[in-house]
């Protein structure tokens, strides 16, 4: 029983990280209409600056400022640079253009750090693990990303919902034209919204550091994992994100941890195994077809 | 007429005078295939890094042969390796060639590398597959056949008493041969057998397993950044110091040890080269590698250059002609001092060698390294070798 919970715990985890990542990219999407593959890419500037300032200064504080700074003013100069232009061009030319910055931040953080995986260790008083029930240990860090990821998402519900930043975000998901007629500056908003984004991206970066090698190529393997989320939630709605992510994580985990268990039961140990993980790796792209099957737009779509 | 003819005459006849003198000067090439990018990046880099290091230090020549080393990213992508591959065979001509490090791009790229009749050197990979019924006259392995480094672990892991062990490792050919390989020369029972995807990079639901299973012994095999955050994980799980662990090399090499740190301290490790191994051209090698590159070599450095050596006696015998049966006939006498010791080709072209057990501990600044404590397994060669007909 604990072993559930313990497992459901890591699927919570896992959920919250993966949040983190698609809200940006849902708010993106649905806003500005712009699928940015180098979403990623910020995840992993996140966790380097973020490695890096506590190398050099020991830090813990600079270390999430440095990450976050990063990620948001990068993500911002690229929105500035590169976006702007691709916004009246169709989704091919943004997908290849952005798929060039990954390329380009993948080499440039290969120059300026190597290809070595750089090591961030989890600050002293957060490194243990403490006891949640009889016989559940589990690791406070883990905890503290939970938490930090559900803070997050209350806050972005207040934000979205109950400030006025939050009105003209939620009016351009849906009624672009409109908003810009009403004379907002939407290439402010733009550029605030990417932001927000890039800083919630390298928010699960420099908290993906302490657990995970920081190396290249980090961004792309959970890039794919966030657009399942996007896609299950529906395009461009945070609480789509949310419970998306979640469920994401806990459907992969659960899959994981139990399904090669279960197999066993029924068929030799090394093949209920192969099988097994092959399931999981499968599962959650399984899940997302059964979603667009029976909801296509996803379980909460932004644009009803 | 007339003119023109004996003109383009004496042109042809100079180019076969000068041919034969052309042909002497200018370099062999040597094709090398390797994962520069991604997350595998630096085991390309450090068997390139060494290849260039033995032809550096040999005034840009293998085997008295004036060289030049051709190099190609392959992204860790199967396609992209058989494409290259096929690009320095058709357009370049390449003769010799080596590099890939991880199994998967082998097993696409390596067969049309020797069905073209081009040699192939394997620094690093070496799937089982190649090792047995399809073994091939023009494929040699310089480094091990993949089992063997597991087959090491298992025997340490029995030697050291375990009678239970949980097992993981990704799931991919490499990663299956792993656990096949431990299970082997395992006598005891296994509790619990995991495969991981190739992508993962956070293991919590495995730690969890491996708690709820509590063997005596949990042996994983995680090349690069996977290992680095699987032992960091162990470690967070409050596991590392309450179950111990024994590894084969891939999955804590010098760089895994750098960035794990004192994670890593009591961990038993099976390797078939070690920095401290005591002998000429291992010394050679780690004085040189440090001093050019200003770091500590892993392993798969040192299969970088003993791929090098390997390939610079065949040239030596050949007189620095590419001329592939030849090359063969001169690469199986393994005439080369191995940074390892003691080493020579089985009849499949793999190689036979001693597995050794190392220990990490402190070392003299204070940094967790890698010391060589006993032998495990002496003349190992490998458990395909009976299948392959040569």
């Amino acid at each position: 029983m604990t072993l559930v919970l313990e497992q459901l715990l890591n699927g919570l985890q896992f959920g919250v990280m993966l949040f983190l990542l698609a809200a940006g990219l849902t708010l993106i999407f649905g806003i500005m209409g712009v699928i940015n593959l180098a979403h990623g890419s910020l995840y992993m500037v996140g966790a380097y600056a973020a490695a890096f300032a506590a190398a050099q200064t020991g830090s813990v504080i600079i270390a999430i400022l440095a990450g976050l700074a990063a990620a948001a003013l990068v993500g911002m100069a690229m929105e500035l640079f590169v976006l702007r232009r691709l916004y009246a061009r169709d989704h091919l030319d943004q997908v290849l253009a952005t798929f060039a910055l990954i390329l380009i931040f993948n080499q440039s953080v290969t120059l300026l750090f190597g290809r070595q995986p750089l090591f961030v260790s989890v600050p002293s008083m957060l490194n243990g693990s403490i006891q949640l029930l009889p016989g559940l240990t589990y690791p406070i860090y883990r905890l503290l990303i939970i938490a930090v990821g559900l803070a997050v998402a209350l806050g972005l519900y207040l934000l979205i919902n109950r400030t006025r930043i939050g009105m003209l975000v939620r009016a351009g998901a849906t009624h672009r034209e409109m908003v810009r007629a009403l004379g907002v500056d939407i290439r402010l908003l733009y550029t605030a919204v990417f932001g927000l984004g890039a800083l919630l991206a390298g928010l699960a970066g420099l908290m993906a550091g302490p657990i995970l090698a920081v190396q290249v190529g980090m961004g792309e393997q959970i890039l794919i994992m966030t657009f399942v989320v996007v896609v299950i939630g529906g395009v461009g709605s945070i609480r789509g994100a949310f419970f998306g992510a979640l469920l994401v994580g806990l459907v992969d985990t659960v899959l994981r941890a139990f399904l090669p268990g279960l197999l066993r039961q029924v068929m030799t140990g090394s093949e209920a195994d192969a099988l097994g993980a092959g399931l999981a790796s499968m599962g959650i792209y399984m899940l997302m077809a059964v979603v667009l099957l029976v909801r296509p737009k996803g379980l909460f779509p932004a644009n009803v | 007429m007339q003119h023109r003819k004996s003109v383009s005459l004496g042109v042809m006849l100079a180019a076969a005078v000068a041919l034969p003198a052309l042909a002497q000067q200018a370099p062999v090439k040597i094709g090398m295939v390797t994962t520069l990018s991604g997350p595998g990046g630096y085991l390309g880099q450090d068997i390139r890094d060494a290849f260039k290091l033995a032809i550096d230090m040999n005034g840009g020549k293998l085997g008295g042969a004036p060289v030049e080393l051709v190099v190609e990213d392959d992204a860790l992508k199967p396609g992209q390796g058989k494409q290259i591959a096929e690009k320095m065979l058709k357009t370049d001509g390449i003769k010799i060639m080596t590099g890939i490090v991880f199994s998967n791009v082998a097993g696409a790229t390596v067969p049309d590398i020797v069905d073209a009749g081009a040699l192939y050197v394997s620094p690093n990979a070496a799937p089982s597959n190649f090792a047995g019924k399809e073994c091939n006259e023009n494929y040699f392995v310089v480094s091990w056949q993949n089992d063997s480094l597991h087959e090491s672990a298992g025997q340490h892991a029995t030697n050291l008493g375990y009678k239970k062990a949980f097992i993981l490792a990704p799931n991919y050919q490499a990663g299956k041969d792993a656990l096949a390989g431990f299970k082997r020369l395992f006598k005891g029972e296994v509790v619990g057998e995991v495969y991981t995807r190739l992508d993962q990079t956070d293991f919590a639901p495995e730690m969890a397993q491996i708690r709820s299973a509590n063997p005596d012994v949990v042996f994983q095999f995680h090349p690069g950044g996977l290992g680095i955050a699987f032992l960091r994980q162990y470690q967070q799980a409050g596991l590392l110091g309450k179950i111990p662990m024994v590894l084969a090399e891939p999955s804590l090499d010098a760089t895994t040890l750098k960035a794990v740190g004192d994670a890593a301290l009591g961990l038993s490790v099976t390797a078939h080269w070690n920095t401290d191994f005591d002998n000429a051209s291992n010394k050679a090698f780690v004085e040189a590698f440090t001093k050019a590159y200003n770091r500590v070599p892993t392993y798969y450095a040192s299969q970088g250059y003993d791929t090098a050596l390997a390939i610079a006696s065949a040239l030596k015998a050949t007189g620095g002609k590419a001329d592939v049966p030849a090359l063969r006939k001169a690469l199986a006498k393994a005439d080369f001092q191995s940074v390892r010791g003691a080493f020579k080709f089985g009849p499949n072209q793999h190689p036979v060698q001693d597995w050794y057990a190392l220990k990490v501990e402190k070392g003299a600044d204070g940094a967790p390294v890698l010391k060589t404590s006993g032998k495990v397994l002496s003349n190992h060669s490998d458990a395909y070798a009976k299948d392959c007909k040569l």
